[in-house]
């Protein structure tokens, strides 16, 4: 199976007044072509740094302190800003949780999708044709119509059907969706949800889409990649990983959802404690000081724990947990 | 509890430009609260045996047409630049400071009306209006200081008034009136503090325009009377001798830029540090 | 069901839809939109009521509009036999009546330490507060804080412990009506329970009647007795929260909750989407308000009204062809 997207051991560091925040330590996954990755994950897990880090948009006071990034075999961890330029949009495009932070306030729908085929030598109505027809594919309302039209003229739904459609519009390898519908109500949330699977299966790419929510992440994804504190702790296909998860922080989290307690009970589950400080990241398991499982040997660094291949899980109690 | 380098005076300490303008301001403060102790000759003391005598030993400045000593009337200038500026921003910082709280939160008409008045104010060229009310007043620094508040009031309500209305609908203001809160409370207790450091910062950058708006007038004589020492009127008489001794002229400016480079080096540090999205780090 | 202690009559609030000079030129009818249009409904002591709703819907309007945060346009706001209609003290209902907002963090004043905002209640109503730190500890203890947070400031604390202050906060006065607005909002999954837990219990020690206001559909069985659902600003079912989870009368209710994406992979179905989008508040459709993306709409529901009327779960829907008892859509 091809790899649209590898990453492997990659580590970020944010320079701060405590000292280096490690918000990233030696995470890998991937990406296989044609698939949906989910990256699940809760405040403080290193998504948005992950995100920052694919599209070389960290803030300033960030370091890659290591690892790779490859993109369809391509390594983009240390591109040059001319290739960068060229990947982004061409072979890689996003969507954001606010589409109107990736659309100009100032400038007609029209022209921003015109804008975007910027490489392809035709003409200005063919542009406008394969704009409006994009328009139409992610179900907007008189397409040829919006293309005058400007963002703040747009609702919330439709504005995040317009940043599909851009990122959509030159075919990208990967597409990524960083909490595309956190934003947006739920009855909403499933039509944007139903409108990437059916983009997906047109164009073909693969998707890495970003979610705190685990149930948009199970109707959606065919693989999942857990994060916590700056690590990925999980990763394998859906069904194994939410039906028989092999890290305890996956397990605790899907038992915390409500959603999946089908009767009132006294007392809701929670994972008492907090995140540790990544600035002085404790040793061994990073879960250790929460974990129900954790016994001695949690001290020492967790093995990577295949167990059916892609799933795996970076715990000394994997094969116990996964039961 | 909190450590001393992440309070404000030890990150302040820590920012080398903070340390530069602290040394500035305070050796201008110092210089003119020990005028008469550090001044080498009276400032009143003319000796026309010495008129237009060069920098020297003797006179560390020269001496200007009347043979006064230039380093002993920069002293007691930099006392007026300092009382002018002192009360002048205290008095408009705090106008504007009441005026732009009751345009934030009072209601909508309270608004319109004073921001209209705010905005009239501030098209009027400030040396224009100086003018005027110089002409109508008399000679003096307390009519400096009535032109400065005049004229700058109304930037402080701006910055009061807009702080204020975003603090206006936040939770955490909704959460006190839902708790009962008075008027008062609301306005003393959880938006002043909140608005206080935009206009620190504001006050800190406007004090050199104020030495500066004093010398201005001095300098074009509806300033203070004659024969004060202001920096302005050291300007004044250099500027009229300045192609036989531009040194009467050349340290009449220098008190100018360290003040003005002292005042807005401290400005620019206390906003880094107190607005969060300058803060380098986290 | 007991004596209400909370009773809304129509309550309807306004806010101006379009403002300055433009209004000048709007004709009168379309200057001001309701956000909330109508909402009668009761609270027993004791009882936890749910509203959910989607953005626009009037839900947290609703809420401010009960302890009048935002003036009533029209209606009547009844709090244990006492009107808060047209009220101009505030201070003994703003004691039995304690609200929780939603961002955890940005409802603590900014510049106050942890125990500064435990006391400021006692301060406001002129309370004594004999043995101040004492207060403040039993406060934080209740809310399972311990004494080292007292000197923190809010931007100091996780989302879980600024909640935690907030529900403390709450309590200081012993108040008899909570209204919580998003109770759960920017919590993450592993600590909504804590909280849900703790409000659960306090509710029950303290004897609280509680509305909580939460688009957040999975936490309903947990915490709520009965389930307001709001549109456009108004009631559209009102029921026990399992009829409202499992056997939804109105189609949007149904809609909602069909929504709501389960953490199981296996769930995954192929569900009755809605057509676009909540359209705008000054821009109502006609007949049902529902209609314009009601999967089940027929022709008179663009053209009637439909009233609230009893429905079979022993609530109140507002439908003109309301959903059978056995309703699972294939």
């Amino acid at each position: 199976m091809t790899k649209t997207l590898e990453v492997e051991r990659l580590s970020v560091t944010y320079a701060t007044r405590e000292g280096g925040l490690q918000a990233l330590r030696e995470v890998s996954l991937e990406v296989p072509a044609g698939q949906i990755v989910g990256i699940v994950g809760e405040s403080g897990c290193g998504k948005s740094t992950l995100i920052g880090a694919l599209l070389h948009l960290l803030p300033e006071n960030a370091t890659r302190t290591g690892g790779s990034i490859r993109l369809a075999d391509e390594e983009i961890a240390t591109a040059s800003p001319r290739r960068l330029r060229d990947l982004r949009g061409q072979d890689m495009s996003v969507v954001f949780q606010d589409p109107m932070t990736s659309l100009n306030p100032v400038i007609s729908i029209g022209r921003q999708m015109r804008d975007i085929q910027y490489r392809d030598r035709i003409g200005h109505a063919e542009k406008n044709d394969r704009a409006a027809a994009m328009l139409a594919r992610v179900g907007m309302p008189d397409p040829k119509g919006k293309l005058s039209a400007y963002p703040h003229e747009l609702s919330g739904g439709m504005r995040q059907r317009v940043a599909i459609a851009m990122a959509a519009m030159m075919m990208p390898k990967l597409l990524i969706a960083d909490e595309p519908t956190t934003a947006l109500d739920a009855t909403l949330e499933i039509q944007i949800i139903e409108l990437l699977k059916e983009i997906q299966k047109e164009i073909g790419c693969a998707i890495l889409f970003i979610s705190h929510h685990l149930g948009v992440i199970a109707e959606l994804c065919d693989r999942v990649v857990v994060m916590y504190a700056g690590e990925v702790v999980e990763e394998g296909a859906v069904e194994e990983v939410f039906l028989r998860p092999a890290h305890p922080y996956t397990q605790k989290l899907i038992e915390c959802d409500p959603g999946r307690l089908k009767r009132k009970v006294a007392s809701l589950p929670s994972i008492p404690g907090s995140l540790p400080d990544l600035t002085n990241p404790p040793a061994g398991c990073i879960f250790r000081a929460r974990c129900p499982y954790a016994t001695d040997i949690c001290i020492e660094r967790p093995p990577r724990v295949t167990l059916t291949p892609p799933h795996w899980a970076a715990c000394h109690h994997a094969q116990e947990v996964h039961g | 509890m909190t450590h001393f380098r992440y309070t404000l005076l030890g990150r302040l300490l820590a920012d080398p430009m903070a340390v530069v303008a602290i040394v500035i301001i305070s050796g201008l403060v110092l210089a003119a609260i020990f005028a008469d102790v550090i001044a080498p000759h009276d400032f009143r003391a003319m000796n026309m045996a010495d008129r237009f005598a060069p920098p020297s030993w003797h006179y560390w400045l020269g001496t200007d047409n009347l043979g006064r000593d230039t380093f002993s009337r920069l002293l007691q200038g930099g006392r007026i630049a300092l009382y002018v500026a002192m009360t002048a921003v205290s008095i408009s910082a705090l106008i504007g400071l009441v005026l732009g709280m009751l345009a934030g939160f009072g209601p909508r008409w309270l608004d319109n009306t004073l921001l209209f008045f705010f905005d009239t104010l501030r098209a009027y060229p400030t040396i224009i209006l100086a003018l005027a009310l110089a002409a109508l007043l008399p000679r003096g620094l307390s009519t400096v200081i009535i032109v400065v508040v005049v004229t700058s009031f109304s930037e402080y309500g701006r910055v009061v008034r807009t702080q204020t209305l975003s603090l206006k609908n936040a939770e955490f203001i909704l959460a006190e009136r839902a708790m009962g809160a008075s008027f008062g409370r609301i306005v003393f207790h959880h938006i002043l503090p909140n608005v206080l450091g935009p206009f620190f910062i504001l006050a800190a950058m406007n004090l050199p325009v104020v030495i500066t708006i004093e010398a201005g007038m001095s300098f074009l004589g509806i300033g203070v009377p004659p024969g004060t020492p202001s920096w302005g009127a050291t300007l004044k008489d250099g500027f009229d001798f300045i192609r036989t001794t531009p040194w009467i002229i050349l340290s009449g400016g220098l008190p100018l830029i360290l003040v003005t480079l002292g005042f807005t080096f401290l400005g620019e540090a206390l906003r880094d540090q107190l607005d969060p999205k300058l803060r380098k780090g986290r | 069901m007991n004596t209400p202690i909370l009773s809304l009559r129509d309550v309807t609030v306004e806010f101006p839809g379009v403002s300055g000079l433009r209004a000048l030129f709007t004709p009168s009818g379309q200057r001001r939109v309701q956000a909330v249009a109508g909402v009668s409904l009761d609270v027993a002591a004791g009882e936890t009521l749910a509203i959910v709703g989607e953005s626009g819907s009037g839900k947290t309007t609703l809420a401010r509009a009960i302890n009048g945060l935002v003036p009533l346009a029209a209606g009547e706001v009844w709090f244990d036999g006492t009107p808060l209609h047209d009220r101009s003290d505030w201070r003994e209902v703003r004691r039995r009546v304690a609200m929780m907002f939603q961002d955890p963090v940005g409802s603590l004043s900014p510049r106050k330490t942890v125990r500064d905002l435990l006391l400021e209640p006692f301060a406001i109503h002129g309370m004594p507060s004999n043995g101040r730190e004492e207060t403040a500890l039993r406060l934080l203890q209740d809310a399972g804080l311990g004494a080292d947070f007292l000197n923190r400031y809010p931007h100091e604390l996780s989302g879980g412990q600024a909640r935690r202050v907030g529900v403390a906060r709450a309590l200081a006065l012993g108040p008899t009506l909570v209204l919580a607005d998003e109770p759960t909002a920017g919590l993450d999954v592993s600590i909504q329970g804590e909280i849900l837990n703790l409000l659960n219990g306090i509710k029950v020690s303290h004897g609280l009647t509680t509305v909580i206001i939460t688009h957040n559909l999975n936490i309903l069985r947990h915490i709520a007795d009965r389930v307001a659902v709001m549109y456009l600003g108004r009631i559209v079912e009102l029921g026990p929260v399992e009829d409202i989870l499992t056997s939804p009368v109105h189609p949007y209710t149904q809609a909602l909750m069909a929504a709501n994406p389960e953490p199981d992979p296996t769930a995954r179905r192929k569900r009755l989407a809605l057509r676009g989008e909540t359209p705008a508040l000054n821009d109502r459709p006609s007949g049902c308000e529902f209609h314009s993306r009601c999967p089940m709409a027929r022709p008179d529901c663009a053209v009637r009204a439909p009233e609230l009327a009893p429905s079979r779960t022993g609530g109140i829907v507002s439908c003109h062809y309301p959903l059978p008892a056995i309703s699972e859509v294939s």
